[in-house]
C-alpha cells in the first residue's frame, strides 16, 4: 500500500488515505481520501466548522493526523514533515506578516528562511516589489498597507521559494471583490508556472475559479469534482445552489 | 546557518522597533537602582515614642532627653496617666510607650533599682521589635551614665564590664544601600532575561506569525536560539547600564573581579531565558503568560534573600530558596560586589545554575512543538 502512494506521488501533489483527525470525541476531520494532480487549482469547499482548515493544517505537517496518511510533495506527512517545508508555501487564515517590519524587511526575512542566496533573494524581491506595484511602499511598514495589499504580499511571499504546493487558507476573506479578482489573477499565474494550488474558500464565485473543488461538510468530502460537472450532476445553475444543498445535511452548528 | 543570520536580523530589529521594550530596558534599571535603596530601607527610623511619667524627677526627665535626642525616636506624646497612652497607640500617635513609675528616682537612688514598663505596638512587627530594642539600649546607655557618675574615680571598677565592638566586613559603615544595591541588579537581569523572552514568544503565538514559521524549514532550535541571544545580550546591556548607575549614583565600585560578574551572569540569563521558553510554551495569549511569570517572579523575589536572609526561613523555604535561580545570583552578586569573591568561590553556585539552565533548557525545547 505505501509502495503504491509512491508511485502515484510521481503524477499528484497530494494524495490523501483516510485522513482523520480527532479532539477527544470530537472528530473534524472524517477520514477523507483525496487526490491532486501537479499544477491544479483544487478548492476546498465547507462551511465554518466544517474540517478544512484542520484538514489543510495536517497536509502542511502543523497537525498530526490521528489516523490515514498522506503524500504532498512526495513526501509522508507523517515520517517527513520536515522535508515538505521547503517545498510547500502556506499563507494562513491569521495575517501572518511581520506588521512591525517593512515590505523588503519581511521578503528579506521570508526569503532568508527559505534560503534563498543573497543574489536570487534581491532579484525576487526587485520583482516581487515592481509585479506588485510597491516599489515606493518597499520601506513602509507592513502594518500600514491596507488589507488587500497584504494579503498580495502575503501570497507573493508565500511562492518566493517557487515551491511545488502552496496552501491558501481562506486568503481573500474581508477583501474587496476588484482586490480578489486581482489576487485569483495572481493565483492563476502561479499555477501556469507549476505550482499546485489548494485554496479554502466559502465564497461560492471563487468555487467556480477552481478546476476541481471539494465539498466539505461535517468533516466527510460530500462531493468532489469539477464545478462544471457538478452542476450538471445536481442540476443546479450555480455553485451556490449546490453548495446548499450539500451543506443543508451538516448537523454541526456553523459559527 | 546562513539562516540564523535573517532570524537574528529579524528579531533585533523588532525589539529596536518597540518603543515599550526600549523603555523598560533603560528605564527600568535606571529607576530601580535610583528610588529602591533609598527607600526599601531596613532601617527603622522615626518610631514614634509616647511617655507616661508618673515620677517627674530629674532622673526621668534626663532618659527622657536622652530617648529625644535620639535619631530614631520622636517623642510625640507625653502624659502621666497610663490610659491615655493606650489610647495613643490605638489612635497609632505612638509606636512605643515607656512608663516611668512614681518614685522611678527615689527607688534608683535608696535601693539602686528601679524598673521601666515598655509597651510596643507590634502591629507593625520589626517596627516595634527594633524599636523596643533601641529603646533598651539607649535605657542600658542611661544606666551606665548614671553609674559612672556615682563612682568616684579612679577608684576600681566595682562591676567588671565587657564591652562589644563590631567591625562590619565588606560593608564597613553597615550601609543599606551597598547591601540592597547588587540584589536589585540581579532582579532586574531576571525580569530582562524571564519576563521579556516570554513576552516576545508568546506574541508570535497570538499574532499567529508562529504558524508561518512552522510550516517553515526553520528548526526548532533555529527559532529558540533566535529568540534567546537577542534577549541574552539585552540581559548584558541592563546588567552594565545598572553598574554604571550603581557607581555614580551610590559610589558602589564593583570590585576587581567584574569579569567574574558578567561570567556568572551569562551563565544565569542563560537559565532563566530557559524559564521564559518554558512560560511561553504554556501559555497562548501575552496576558497569560504575564500572569504566569509573575506568580513565580513574586516567589523567586521573595525567597531569594533579597530582602530576608534565607538562614532564618523555615525549613521547606530555605529548600525552595535553593531551588530558586534568584537566590544564587543575589549571593553571587554581593560576593562579587562587596567582597571582591573571585570565580573559584562560587564554584557550587556556578554548578548550580548550570545545572538549572541545562534542566530548564532542555524542558523547554522538548515541550516546544512545532505540531500539535
Amino acid at each position: 500500500m505505501k509502495e503504491n502512494l509512491y508511485q502515484m506521488s510521481k503524477s499528484y501533489s497530494i494524495i490523501a488515505e483516510s485522513l482523520t483527525k480527532t479532539f477527544g470525541s470530537f472528530t473534524a476531520v472524517d477520514s477523507i481520501s483525496f487526490n491532486v494532480s501537479a499544477g491544479e487549482i483544487f478548492g476546498f469547499l465547507g462551511a465554518n466548522g466544517a474540517g478544512k482548515t484542520t484538514a489543510m493544517r495536517m497536509l502542511c505537517g502543523l497537525s498530526k493526523p490521528t489516523s490515514g496518511s498522506a503524500v504532498v510533495a512526495g513526501f509522508n506527512i507523517d515520517k517527513e514533515s520536515e522535508s515538505i517545508k521547503q517545498r510547500i508555501g502556506y499563507m494562513s487564515q491569521k495575517f501572518s506578516l511581520y506588521q512591525d517590519l517593512t515590505v523588503s524587511e519581511n521578503i528579506e526575512f521570508y526569503g532568508g528562511i527559505y534560503g534563498l542566496g543573497k543574489q536570487k533573494l534581491a532579484q525576487s524581491a526587485k520583482e516581487l516589489l515592481h509585479r506588485l506595484h510597491l516599489e515606493k511602499d518597499a520601506r513602509t511598514l507592513v502594518r500600514a498597507l491596507p488589507l488587500g495589499w497584504k494579503q498580495k504580499l502575503s501570497f507573493s511571499i508565500a511562492i518566493m521559494h517557487q515551491p511545488s504546493i502552496v496552501f491558501l487558507d481562506e486568503p481573500t476573506g474581508g477583501v474587496d471583490p476588484v482586490t480578489r479578482r486581482q489576487f485569483w489573477q495572481m493565483i492563476y499565474e502561479a499555477a501556469d508556472h507549476g505550482i499546485t494550488i489548494f485554496v479554502t474558500t466559502h465564497y461560492m464565485d471563487e468555487a467556480e475559479y477552481c478546476d476541481r473543488v471539494a465539498i466539505m461538510v461535517d468533516g466527510k468530502i460530500e462531493a468532489l469534482d469539477s464545478p462544471q460537472q457538478m452542476k450538471e450532476q445536481m442540476k443546479a445553475e450555480d455553485m451556490n445552489e449546490v453548495f446548499y444543498r450539500l451543506a443543508r445535511t451538516a448537523t454541526r452548528a456553523s459559527a | 546557518m546562513n539562516k540564523m543570520k535573517y532570524i537574528l536580523r529579524k528579531e533585533f530589529k523588532q525589539i529596536f522597533r518597540d518603543p515599550a521594550i526600549l523603555r523598560l530596558i533603560f528605564l527600568m534599571p535606571a529607576i530601580q537602582l535610583l528610588i529602591l535603596p533609598f527607600a526599601a530601607d531596613y532601617e527603622i527610623k522615626n518610631i514614634n515614642v509616647g511617655i507616661v511619667d508618673h515620677d517627674h524627677s530629674t532622673y526621668s526627665r534626663g532618659l527622657i532627653q536622652k530617648i529625644e535626642f535620639s535619631s530614631y525616636f520622636n517623642l510625640t506624646e507625653y502624659s502621666d496617666s497610663y490610659q491615655m497612652g493606650l489610647q495613643w497607640i490605638e489612635s497609632e500617635t505612638a509606636d512605643l510607650i515607656i512608663e516611668i513609675p512614681t518614685n522611678f528616682e527615689k527607688n534608683l537612688v535608696r535601693e539602686s533599682e528601679a524598673t521601666l514598663f515598655l509597651a510596643v505596638n507590634a502591629v507593625n512587627g520589626p517596627k516595634g521589635n527594633l524599636g523596643a530594642a533601641y529603646a533598651s539600649n539607649i535605657i542600658r546607655s542611661y544606666n551606665q551614665d548614671i553609674r559612672s557618675e556615682w563612682i568616684q574615680w579612679p577608684r576600681m571598677n566595682p562591676e567588671p564590664q565587657i564591652e562589644v565592638v563590631a567591625s562590619h566586613w565588606y560593608n564597613p559603615t553597615s550601609n543599606y544601600q551597598v547591601f540592597m544595591v547588587p540584589g536589585i541588579l540581579a532582579v532586574l537581569l531576571t525580569m530582562v532575561g524571564g519576563f521579556l523572552s516570554a513576552l516576545n514568544i508568546v506574541r508570535e503565538k497570538e499574532i499567529g506569525t508562529i504558524e508561518q514559521l512552522n510550516v517553515s524549514p526553520i528548526k526548532k532550535h533555529q527559532f529558540i536560539l533566535g529568540k534567546l541571544i537577542p534577549f541574552w545580550l539585552l540581559g548584558f546591556v541592563v546588567l552594565t547600564i545598572g553598574l554604571m548607575i550603581s557607581y555614580v549614583i551610590h559610589g558602589i565600585i564593583p570590585g576587581p573581579n567584574l569579569g567574574t560578574l558578567y561570567l556568572f551572569s551569562g551563565i544565569y540569563l542563560l537559565a532563566i531565558l530557559g524559564f521564559g521558553l518554558l512560560v511561553s510554551n504554556f501559555t497562548d495569549t501575552q496576558q497569560q503568560a504575564l500572569m504566569v511569570a509573575f506568580f513565580f517572579m513574586l516567589i523567586f523575589i521573595l525567597l531569594s534573600g533579597l530582602y530576608t536572609p534565607i538562614e532564618s526561613m523555615p525549613k521547606w523555604a530555605q529548600i525552595v530558596a535553593w531551588i530558586n535561580p534568584v537566590t544564587y545570583l543575589v549571593d553571587v552578586c554581593r560576593m562579587v560586589m562587596l567582597k571582591g569573591s573571585v570565580l573559584s568561590d562560587m564554584t557550587f553556585h556556578l554548578v548550580a545554575i548550570g545545572f538549572t539552565g541545562v534542566l530548564l533548557n532542555t524542558l523547554a525545547i522538548w515541550t516546544y512543538a512545532k505540531r500539535t
